[in-house]
Order: structure tokens, then C-alpha cells, then sequence
């Protein structure tokens, strides 16, 4: 075996050759022998076996024949010449079945038998297939080669509907290329987000829109439960939660799985992959393997590029110029015509790593580089990757960017214009008539003369000239100008909703409106946050805004709640909870105190307590007990109390005329009429309403956010009290003389603050910074206002009013109250270890 | 080699943006993170402040707010970031082919000061 590297080349007879057997016609095969030719074409008798029946194409090409943009004829690499060329023997159409390893020979599924001296394993990957029910229907297809692509073109060409399960890479260039050809086309993808291993939310939710806008359906956070049949062809998919989707073709693009199993079964060292070394050789030395079959220092790949360097290291070392393979860094590219995406490295961040976002509504771009050490890590590229090939070559070279590093979100051409490393050198390097702000046509010249005119802030600016007032893209700029024209004198605007935006909550709340903005990614990309998922401030406000402003439209965002309102219960310093059912205006009854006594009991809650909101609380439950103990509340009737929400907490009433001797109306039967109305609505903060049957005002009517003093004559609405940390008395808003007006100035007046307030701002320091003739110019102004407004209100609670404690101890998000797993060690010996799940 | 890692099950019980507990007998309990970017951690489900359990706070980056302070803590080191000092044990976490593990003698040696 030997021998011949001891022979001159020239007398190298083909006896003398050593016989290199190549099982697997495909990228990485070809490309190995490719090598191995240039390298020394003289050193190996080649034959390859390939399973399909042709010659070797670009598999990645696969995805534009679908599409209709290419043609097999286009995307084949090495044709019939190459083969004959070469003198190398392919027996294509037949795949190996066995490797003999002790006789060092190959077996073909035709019975050929061919003896090797070298043996290199290409086999590269299979579709992994979801073992569900109805799998191997006929019209299930995966998306591998040509005969899938054959099969789906002819799904195609008879029309209808195609279901594509798996939203990564392949299935939505499947997808393209179904729809391109006419079909119907619903994408059912298991995570919230596409791609989610190449994507962050952000890029994740502007692929989605975009693939939506153009026809198909994506459904994000589907689990396959079965595909179901008609006459013996596939007739649909049924998701796990019921959904059904009809489909005349089935493609199962779910991932893929190295193909390693004839190398198993041959004796070879395999993992997830055939294990190779740095030199491609598995654990039989005359056995190399290459491509997506293999297992390299822990890491499979399902991309080409590691597949060249892992050919060449093969070919130096095969030809005994070993160079040695040490793993790569991959970056992907979705092929769907007009979608451009781009993403590699590591852009999950981590210690001492920092984000650097940029985003471009207008343009549909969203850009994100990470930066950890002087170095770029990781990147993320939506709607323009002309940069992505750049980013991606700094981040494999490791380079120093210390010196870039302002510039390098704007992409190569302007990081290293040398000069222009200061962004604000590139602003003052405009010219005067250049438009700063497209949405309303303002010019660099026109901002400079606004800043020249007095005014120092951006918001000055923006009422100024209007440059930026719309869609805030190029809020960067117009501050850049500021500081060009001001130097140090730049005054800081009013306060934004949180470090990640440049917008307050006043801005935020009405370009939630303007635009249409319906998510909280959508609002993240629209208003150039500067985060790529935002913090713990700006996302309970956007998701408060978002459902304030599509009632019943919008998805409330469970992870972008505080653990209170997720869990629907208030959090305790040992991390139990404390459940505090409603008692509607303070009154309770014999099967409600039993019921609430029965919990105490059952569930040894440690204390019971009468609260400062007139109900009962009970301390000390376990996250993994709520469900329980709500369903036994349930069963005697009684509701979540919301003592742990920004929303409606507590009525408190008075004994009323119905038994004081000095009541002058039933402020009990109105205290709970009015707790009927309102609970459950989320709002700004939370929010406390009292109604006193006199003056004497035993509920304490007036330090709440909405009071009712009943007099002989009426009822005095009261707002803006506070008893908390500075106690504020209400403001007298008005007089009215029947319960129905009370109850539609207090829906009125709800709904105008939860569209006004900033998030976590409770009446009282909204009406000290709006003022009360404002709250009283929005409800009595215009006289259809209060019914308007209390419409509104009334439209939102329709959404609002269903127990959130039936819907869990029905069994919704179950998982937040259920452990992941237990563990119990046997012993204390770490081996000695169970998981019970 | 997966001797030394325990299983804790499939990636999927844990949705981007959440976490999930896992008790330990005889040890503190551990709390398991998913970020937006599907990164997995795992810490122990105590704030280095007053014990707040961390899986309960909300996840933005590579950071949880804990739910009774609001003290930011780096899920990756377990660090108090910003003015605030302090640090929890975190547990070595590797995910493969769609599970997750924790490597064993963290999860049993482990015990928050
Ligand atoms: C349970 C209760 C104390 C009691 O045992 O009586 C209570 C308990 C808490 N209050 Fe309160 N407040 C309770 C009535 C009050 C009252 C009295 C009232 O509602 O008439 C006030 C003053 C009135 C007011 O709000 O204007 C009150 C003013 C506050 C404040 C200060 C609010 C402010 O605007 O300044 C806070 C802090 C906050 O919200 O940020 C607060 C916060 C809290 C928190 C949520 C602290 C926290 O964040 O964990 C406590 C939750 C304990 C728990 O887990 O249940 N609690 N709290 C009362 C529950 C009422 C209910 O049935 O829902
Ligand atoms: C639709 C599609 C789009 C893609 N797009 C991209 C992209 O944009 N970018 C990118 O980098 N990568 C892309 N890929 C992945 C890329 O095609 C693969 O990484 C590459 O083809 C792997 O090369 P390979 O030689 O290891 O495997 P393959 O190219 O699959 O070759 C293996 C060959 O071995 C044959 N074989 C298997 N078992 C046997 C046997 N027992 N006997 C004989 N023959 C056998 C198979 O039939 C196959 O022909 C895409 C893949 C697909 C399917
Ligand atoms: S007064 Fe302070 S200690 Fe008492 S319940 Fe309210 S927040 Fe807690
Ligand atoms: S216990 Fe976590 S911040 Fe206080």
C-alpha cells in the first residue's frame, strides 16, 4: 500500500496505483477526488458509487431549480467528461450496502463487489423525518434532491395547497419555490421564531411579515400531531392544539441527520457523525470520511463551506502533505429572490460582549453586529447584506476593530473611508441641500437654520422643522447636527421610555397608532430601538401600549410581563405567592369564607390576612399549587382579585343607606356594580376606586384613583388620589345626579388615562403633570366625549372579563407552574444520579 | 462523555425569552434559561441579593431582572451587573442534538453562599 509513494511518478503503472473507492457521488465526494486530481493525478484509481442515478450536481442549487430559475442542465458540477476524463469508474444508481473492512472491500445493493486500497466515505446527510402518524403517506415529501424537487413540481403542476413543516433554511426556500409555482403555501414552524438559529426575534419577525405580505401563511409555535389522510394520499396536517391545515403535498423539512449508519455498521467510531481527525481519517486508518456524514472535533455541518476546507485537508494529507482541518465558522444566506438575510457567528452576546443595532424602517433594514473584546462575534443581517461578506471575514480573522468601531455598523465603505470614522464627521460632510429627513423633505440646510434659530433640542428641532417628528429614522442625524452646530450645548429632550429608544412614551403611544404597529418586534424595528429584544422597561410598557391600542387584536406577551401579572399572583420574599381572590365591593359570604378556609387547610397556607382593600389574602403557596388552588376558588364562584396587576385592584365601599343611619345611597350595591364594570382591565398602573355613602367618607373615597362621595343630591366624583408613598387628596372632577352617570364618568375617565398615562404612572402624577383641566377638556369638552371614551372602554373589557385563574387551572401555560425536571441524587456521588421527569 | 453531562430533557420545554426550575434534593434549586437568541443557561434560583428566585424575572439579551429587586444579573457568569455586587453559582450547560444537559458534578456540588 506503500509502495507506490516510493515509485517515480513516471513509473507508476496503473497496477501500481492504489484504488481509491469513494462511496457517495455528491459535494464532498467529487470535491475530495477534485483534490486528490490536482494534487497528483497519478496516484489513484477512482471509482465512485452513488446512489442516485447521475452525475454529481450543486445540491445547493436545488432550491433555484424549484424556484423555476434554474434548470438541472445549469447546476451540474461535474458532467459524464469529467468522469472519463479522469478515468474514474462511476457506478451511479447503485448504493453500497456493506463495508468489509478485514477484506477491504465495498458491496454494492446490485451485488457488485470492489476492492479498495483506500476507501472515502461522502455519504453525506438524510432528511430527518418526524416519526408522526400518516409520515409515510404518499405526498410526503422531504426536500433533499432532484427526485424531491421531481416530486414536488409535480404536486405543483396539479395545483392546491402545500404545507411545508419546518421554517429553517430549507423549508422556507421549499416554500418559496411552491408558492412561486402557484401553490397555496402554509409554513408550520415549531418555534416562535423562523430560523431560529440563524435569526435573533428582530430579523425573525421582518422574514415572517415579509413572507406573509407575499401570500404565504406562517404559523410559528405549531407542533405537528399527525398528517392525515383521503383515499390513501395525503389530505392535510393537524397541529397539536387542533389546527388543521389541508395540503396536497407534505414537505418534511425538519432538519437532517449525518448519514452514518453504514459506517456503524462497518465497525467505524461514530457519534452524531462519523468521527474523523484533523486529517479526515475515521478510526480505521485506510477509511477516510468528508462532508456532512462526519463528526470533526464535536461539530456536524450542513453547509458547504466547511466541506471545501475539509477537502483540502483531506487531499494535502491523502497525498501526504498533511495541512490538518481545525473546524469552522459558518455564516448562512437564505435563497428566496428578493429576501436578503444574512447571519453568522454568535450574536447571543454574553459577558463583556455589546450589541450595536441599527434599523432602518423605511428601508426595511435591520442590522445588528456584536462586539465583545475589540473583536466582532457575530452578526445579523435583514434587508441589506452587502456588508455580510465583510463582517463575516473580520469576524473568521478575529481582526481588531477598536479603531472602526463607531463607524462599523454603516457598513465597509464608510468604515474605512478613513476620515468618516466619526459619524458626525460623515453628517457635517453632507451637503446643504442634502435631505435629512425623507418623510417630510427637510434638508440638512433647513435643520441647521431651525438649530440656528434657538432651537437646542431634538425636540425643538422636530417642532421646529419636523425633521424627525415622523418616523424617527434619522433621529441619529438630526442629532449629529445638533452637536455640529451647538457643540456642547445640546439640551437633553424630555425623557425617553427607556435607554433603548430615543422616543418618549408620549411618541412611542401615538406611532403606535400612526403606523399601524401591532408587536412588540414590529415597534423594536419601526422605532429603531437600538436593542435587538429591549429591556426589562421597555417591554411591559410596549406590550401594556400595544394592548391598550388593539383591544382584542393583539397577543398579550407573557415574557414581557412581570412575574405577577405572568403568574397571576403577588410574589413573596421566599419566592411563594400570596392569592387574593376577589370580593366584589368588600362583601362576602358564607360558602366564599368556607371555600377560602378549605384552601388555608388543604394547601397549609402559613397566614390568612385581612388586606388594606377590604378581602382576605392568603400567603405562603407554591408556584406549582396555584393552578389547584385557584380551581378550588373557582369552584365556590370566586375570581382573580388582580392584587398583583396594573389594572383594576380593589372597590372599597361603606355600609351605605342600606344600614347607616347617615347613608344617603346605596354605596355598597354601587361600589359593586362599579367592580363588576371594571375588573379586570390592564392599565398604566394600578388602579383603586372607593365609593363613601356620605361626607364622612368612610371608604376614603378620596385619597383613591377614582372616588364616589354620596350627598343627598348625587354623587361627587372624586380623582387622582394616592395613599401610597405621597398621599395626595382627589380633585373634584364633577357632580352628576344619577349611578349611570357616575358609572360612565368612571369608564370615561379610566379609559382616557389608560390611553394618555406613561406606563407606571398612577392618576395622581398624571394629573399633576397633564393638569386637571386637561383630563376635564377630554371628558366634558365635546359632549359626545364621555360616551365615546366609555365606549371604548366598554369595547376593551368585552377581551378582558374571563378569570385568568380558570384559564390556568384549566390548564393553559401549565409549564410556568410545572418544574422542568426533578433531580435526585441516589448518593451524593455525582454518578450515581437520576432524572425523574 | 455523556457520563459527565445529566439529560435534562428536550430544548423545546423551554420557550425563547422563559425559564424553568429544576429542584435538586439536597442541593439548591436550579434555574434553566432560554434567551430570545436560544441560548441556554442554567444558574442557581437564588439573586445574589435576597435569594429572589431568578427564574422568575424577565429575560432581555444575556440578562435576567430579578423579580423582587430588579437587580440585573448576567445569566452567562452569574454576575450582579451595574452598581450592584454580588454572584451566583452558574452551572456548565451544553445543548445537543435538540436536548439539553448540565454537567453533573456542578449540579450536585453546587450550593449558593
Ligand atoms: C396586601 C396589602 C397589604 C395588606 O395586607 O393589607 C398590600 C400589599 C402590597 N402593597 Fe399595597 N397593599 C395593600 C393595600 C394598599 C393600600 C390601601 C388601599 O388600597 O386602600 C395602599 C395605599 C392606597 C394607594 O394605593 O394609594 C397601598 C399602597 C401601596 C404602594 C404605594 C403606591 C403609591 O402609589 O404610592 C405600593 C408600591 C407600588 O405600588 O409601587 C404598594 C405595594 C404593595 C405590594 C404589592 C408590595 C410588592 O410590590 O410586593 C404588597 C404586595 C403584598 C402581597 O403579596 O399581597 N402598596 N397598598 C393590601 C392589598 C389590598 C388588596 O386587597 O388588594
Ligand atoms: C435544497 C438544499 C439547499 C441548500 N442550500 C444550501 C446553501 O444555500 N448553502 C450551503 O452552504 N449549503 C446548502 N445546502 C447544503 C449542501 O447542499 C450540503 O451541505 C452539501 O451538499 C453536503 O455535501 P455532501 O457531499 O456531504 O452530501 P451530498 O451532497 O448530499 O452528497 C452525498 C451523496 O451520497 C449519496 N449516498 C448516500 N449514501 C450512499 C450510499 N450508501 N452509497 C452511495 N451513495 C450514497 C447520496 O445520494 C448523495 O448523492 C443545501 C441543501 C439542500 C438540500
Ligand atoms: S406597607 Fe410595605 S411592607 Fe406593608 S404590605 Fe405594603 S409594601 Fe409590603
Ligand atoms: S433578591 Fe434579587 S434583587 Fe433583591
Amino acid at each position: 500500500m506503500n509502495a507506490p509513494s516510493t515509485l517515480m511518478e513516471k513509473d507508476r503503472t496503473a497496477t501500481a496505483k492504489e484504488r481509491l473507492v469513494v462511496i457517495g457521488n455528491g459535494m464532498a465526494g467529487c470535491r475530495a477526488v477534485e483534490e486528490m486530481l490536482a494534487r497528483d493525478p497519478a496516484r489513484f484509481d477512482v471509482t465512485i458509487f452513488g446512489a442516485e442515478p447521475r452525475v454529481n450536481y450543486n445540491r445547493i442549487m436545488l432550491s433555484p431549480v424549484l424556484a423555476g430559475e434554474k434548470a438541472y442542465e445549469d447546476i451540474i458540477i461535474n458532467g459524464a467528461g469529467w468522469y472519463a476524463d479522469n478515468a474514474i469508474k462511476l457506478v451511479s444508481g447503485d448504493p453500497v450496502v456493506a463495508i468489509d473492512r478485514a477484506s477491504h472491500t465495498v458491496v454494492s445493493q446490485s451485488g457488485r463487489v470492489e476492492p479498495y486500497d483506500r476507501l472515502l466515505i461522502a455519504t453525506g446527510s438524510d432528511p430527518f423525518i418526524l416519526p408522526v402518524p400518516g409520515h409515510n403517506l404518499p405526498g410526503v415529501v422531504t426536500f433533499r434532491d432532484l427526485d424531491d424537487v421531481s416530486k414536488m413540481l409535480a404536486a405543483a403542476d396539479r395545483g392546491g395547497c402545500a404545507v411545508v413543516i419546518g421554517g429553517g433554511l430549507l423549508g422556507l426556500e421549499a416554500a418559496h419555490g411552491l408558492s412561486l409555482r402557484g401553490m397555496k403555501v402554509t409554513v408550520v414552524h415549531l418555534m416562535p421564531t423562523l430560523m431560529e438559529r440563524q435569526l435573533d426575534e428582530a430579523a425573525g419577525y421582518l422574514l415572517k411579515t415579509e413572507l406573509e405580505r407575499r401570500g404565504q401563511m406562517i404559523v410559528t409555535g405549531g407542533d405537528t400531531a399527525e398528517i392525515f389522510s383521503h383515499d390513501g394520499h395525503v389530505a392535510g396536517v393537524r397541529l397539536k392544539d387542533g389546527r388543521e391545515f389541508a395540503a396536497d403535498i407534505v414537505v418534511m423539512a425538519v432538519g437532517i441527520r449525518p448519514a452514518s449508519g453504514l459506517a456503524k455498521a462497518a465497525g467505524l467510531e461514530v457519534d452524531r457523525g462519523i468521527i474523523v481527525n484533523d486529517h479526515m481519517v475515521t478510526s480505521d486508518p485506510a477509511v477516510m470520511a468528508v462532508g456532512e456524514c462526519v463528526q470533526h472535533r464535536g461539530a456536524c455541518y450542513g453547509l458547504v463551506a466547511p466541506l471545501w476546507e475539509m477537502c483540502r485537508a483531506l487531499a494535502d494529507a491523502a497525498c501526504e502533505k498533511p495541512s490538518g482541518y481545525e473546524g469552522s465558522v459558518t455564516s448562512t444566506k437564505l435563497k428566496v429572490s428578493g429576501i436578503d438575510l444574512f447571519s453568522a457567528g454568535d450574536f447571543s452576546g454574553g459577558e463583556g460582549a455589546e450589541d450595536i443595532v441599527m434599523r432602518d424602517a423605511a428601508r426595511g433594514v435591520y442590522k445588528r453586529v456584536v462586539v465583545k473584546d475589540n473583536r466582532l462575534i457575530g452578526a445579523v443581517l435583514y434587508g441589506d447584506t452587502a456588508d455580510g461578506n465583510w463582517y463575516f471575514d473580520l469576524l473568521k480573522k478575529g481582526a481588531d476593530i477598536s479603531g472602526i468601531r463607531e463607524a462599523l455598523i454603516f457598513g465597509q465603505a464608510f468604515a474605512s473611508g478613513g476620515a468618516l470614522l466619526d459619524p458626525n464627521a460623515a453628517v457635517a460632510a453632507l451637503s446643504d441641500d442634502a435631505e435629512i429627513c425623507g418623510c417630510n423633505g427637510v434638508t440638512k440646510a433647513r435643520v441647521i437654520e431651525t438649530i440656528a434659530a434657538g432651537a437646542c433640542s431634538l425636540d425643538a428641532v422636530r417642532s421646529g422643522c419636523k425633521a424627525s417628528a415622523s418616523c424617527g429614522s434619522c433621529t441619529g442625524l438630526v442629532e449629529s447636527l445638533l452637536t455640529l452646530t451647538l457643540g456642547g450645548e445640546v439640551q437633553s429632550g424630555p425623557k425617553t421610555l427607556c435607554k433603548c429608544t430615543s422616543f418618549t412614551h408620549d411618541d412611542v403611544r401615538r406611532l403606535i397608532l400612526e403606523k399601524n404597529l401591532r408587536a412588540i418586534p414590529n415597534v423594536m424595528q419601526e422605532l429603531h430601538w437600538t436593542t435587538p429584544d429591549g429591556c426589562s422597561s421597555c417591554r411591559p410598557a410596549l406590550n401594556y401600549y400595544l394592548l391598550c391600542a388593539w383591544p382584542g387584536e393583539y397577543e398579550d406577551d407573557q415574557k414581557s410581563r412581570f412575574v405577577n401579572e405572568r403568574l397571576h399572583a403577588n410574589i413573596q420574599k421566599d419566592g411563594t405567592y400570596s392569592v387574593v381572590p376577589r370580593m366584589w365591593g368588600g362583601l362576602t359570604n358564607p360558602r366564599e369564607l368556607r371555600a377560602i378556609a378549605d384552601v388555608v387547610e388543604k394547601y397549609n397556607a402559613p397566614m390568612v390576612k385581612v388586606t388594606g382593600g377590604q378581602r382576605l389574602d392568603i400567603f405562603g403557596i407554591k408556584k406549582e399549587d396555584l393552578p389547584a388552588v385557584w380551581a378550588d376558588l373557582n369552584a365556590a364562584g370566586m375570581v382573580s382579585g388582580h392584587a398583583y396587576g396594573k389594572s383594576l385592584r380593589t372597590v372599597k365601599t361603606c355600609v351605605g343607606s342600606e344600614w347607616c343611619r347617615f347613608g344617603t345611597q346605596d354605596s355598597t350595591g354601587l361600589g359593586v356594580k362599579i367592580e363588576r364594570m371594571t375588573w379586570g382591565s390592564w392599565m398604566p398602573h394600578k388602579f383603586k376606586i372607593a365609593v363613601s355613602g356620605c361626607p364622612r367618607n368612610c371608604a376614603e373615597a378620596t385619597i383613591k384613583d377614582f372616588g364616589i362621595v354620596c350627598v343627598e343630591s348625587g354623587y361627587e366624583l372624586h380623582v387622582g388620589g394616592n395613599g401610597g408613598i405621597k398621599v395626595r387628596a382627589t380633585d373634584l372632577l364633577c357632580k352628576v345626579a344619577t349611578e349611570q352617570e357616575a358609572m360612565d364618568v368612571c369608564a370615561a375617565f379610566i379609559q382616557l388615562y389608560r390611553e394618555q398615562a406613561h406606563y407606571l404612572e398612577r392618576t395622581a402624577p398624571w394629573i399633576e403633570r397633564v393638569g386637571l383641566d386637561h383630563v376635564k377638556a377630554g371628558l366634558f369638552d365635546d359632549p359626545g366625549s364621555v360616551q365615546r371614551l366609555a365606549a371604548r372602554f366598554h369595547h376593551s373589557q368585552t377581551y378582558c372579563q374571563d378569570d385568568p385563574w380558570a384559564e390556568r387551572a384549566g390548564g393553559k401555560y401549565a409549564e410556568l407552574h410545572q418544574h422542568l425536571a426533578e433531580v435526585r441524587p441516589l448518593t451524593m456521588e455525582p454518578q450515581a444520579m437520576e432524572t425523574v421527569r | 462523555m455523556i457520563g459527565e453531562w445529566l439529560d435534562i430533557g428536550k430544548v423545546e420545554q423551554i420557550a425563547p425569552g422563559t425559564a424553568r426550575t429544576l429542584p435538586v434534593r439536597g442541593a439548591d434549586e436550579i434555574a434553566v434559561f432560554r434567551t430570545q437568541n436560544n441560548e441556554f443557561y442554567a444558574l442557581v434560583n437564588k439573586c445574589p441579593h435576597k435569594q429572589g428566585p431568578l427564574s422568575q424575572g424577565i429575560i432581555h439579551g444575556n440578562v435576567v431582572t430579578c423579580p423582587l429587586h430588579s437587580w440585573n444579573i448576567s445569566l452567562q457568569t452569574g454576575e450582579a451587573l451595574g452598581e450592584d455586587k454580588g454572584c451566583v453559582p452558574s452551572i456548565p450547560m451544553r445543548v445537543d442534538a435538540g436536548r439539553m444537559y448540565l454537567l453533573r458534578s456542578a449540579v450536585v456540588g453546587q450550593k449558593a453562599a
